[in-house]
């Protein structure tokens, strides 16, 4: 078995560790009831974005700086992955505040920023498949991750800076506003959408290095 | 070495940027006026639709199920504004509850909703033992 299979072993067993806590062991919320446990999967998808862009970040820099392909190979698969949890952080979000809130979308100072976030890293991907020369598209999708990423702490504070629908963070550092079960809920669904995100990434980068050439490690 | 200023100085211009439009719209993002606020207005806050928030206030909300007619007040505090609004309220509608409406104040201080959403905390926590 391969560490990679191992990585993907571990993923999936934390998965349905954390669904069967989230759906069956946490008890439902006093004011939402049984709608809460979207959140378990509505904020894992948030924080994967936001650890998968913030990868996107490092490797372009490192990219520009030391122009090796396999910083650009990590910041594409990043990209990619960014992308896709930010759509369902969105989906989940919107399925969420259909119930809770009464309405699907609203221009909250919150969901207009991430709706950004999806767009500037798409554009980075649209960026690098659109240019003749893959280096040139490398390196413009180097910059747009790196200038895109600036959006990720607004993203975060939009909820203090601005007067949102949105609630703030329920785990900030001195204020803990989760009852222990859920939050044990909430950790166990973090923990396994991170190491899902793990297994993604390494599996999609080696996916790019051979793509452009490279050896199967 | 060139290129490496180049984007240096390309990152640090589109930070600035950025913090120019966030310093910019940090008063301008504003999701919702609040009672106080709308009251503060005057005269002129009348006819222009806008998304009022505040809290359901205990004991206010009455419901005609047999013309659809919800009415309540929402307040901040400070101020009160009663609203009235046709048709459903979302399920979590409920008095003590944030909730954020979207609509226009009449010249007799009714403020009439178009739409409603409710606001809830950050707090999470198990409903009390029975």
């Amino acid at each position: 078995m391969t560490a990679q299979t191992g990585l993907g072993a571990v993923a999936v067993l934390l998965l349905g560790i954390a669904a069967y806590v989230s759906l069956f062991a946490s008890p439902p919320d006093a004011f939402q009831g049984e709608y809460v446990r979207i959140m378990y999967a509505h904020v894992p998808n948030a924080w994967v974005a936001y650890l998968a862009f913030a990868i996107t970040f490092a490797a372009s820099v490192l990219y520009l700086w030391k122009r090796r392909p396999a910083y650009d190979h990590l910041a594409h698969s990043a990209t990619e992955l960014g992308v896709l949890f930010t759509g369902l952080a969105l989906l989940t979000g919107s399925i969420w505040g259909r119930p809770v809130w009464g309405t699907w979308w609203t221009w909250d100072a919150r969901l207009v920023t991430t709706a950004m976030l999806f767009l500037i890293y798409t554009t980075a991907l649209l960026v690098r498949g659109l240019s003749d020369d893959p280096l040139r598209g490398a390196r413009l999708a180097a910059v747009i991750g790196i200038v895109g990423f600036l959006d990720v702490p607004i993203i975060h504070y939009s909820v203090v800076w601005f007067r949102t629908l949105h609630q703030p963070a329920s785990i900030a550092p001195g204020s803990l506003k989760i009852a222990p079960p859920m939050l044990l809920a909430l950790m166990l669904s973090l923990l396994a959408f991170t190491v899902l995100f793990m297994y993604l990434l390494r599996l999609r980068t080696s996916l790019a290095r051979l793509e452009a050439g490279g050896e199967m490690r | 070495m060139k290129r490496i200023r180049l984007v240096l100085a390309a990152v640090i211009v589109a930070g600035a940027l950025i913090y120019l439009i966030v310093g910019g719209i940090r008063g301008a993002i504003v999701y919702y006026t609040t009672p106080s606020e709308l009251l503060a207005q005057g005269p002129s806050a009348i006819g222009r639709t806008m998304r009022l928030g505040g809290q359901v206030m205990p004991g206010s909300r009455r419901w005609n199920a047999g013309t659809l007619d919800l009415r309540f007040t929402l307040g901040d505090g400070n101020a009160t504004v009663p609203v009235i609004h046709h048709g459903a309220p979302p399920d979590l509608f409920t008095e003590g509850q944030g909730a954020v409406v979207e609509g226009t104040l009449g010249a007799d201080g009714i403020f009439t909703a178009r739409s409603i959403i409710v606001k809830h905390s950050e707090e999470y926590r198990p409903p009390p033992s029975p």
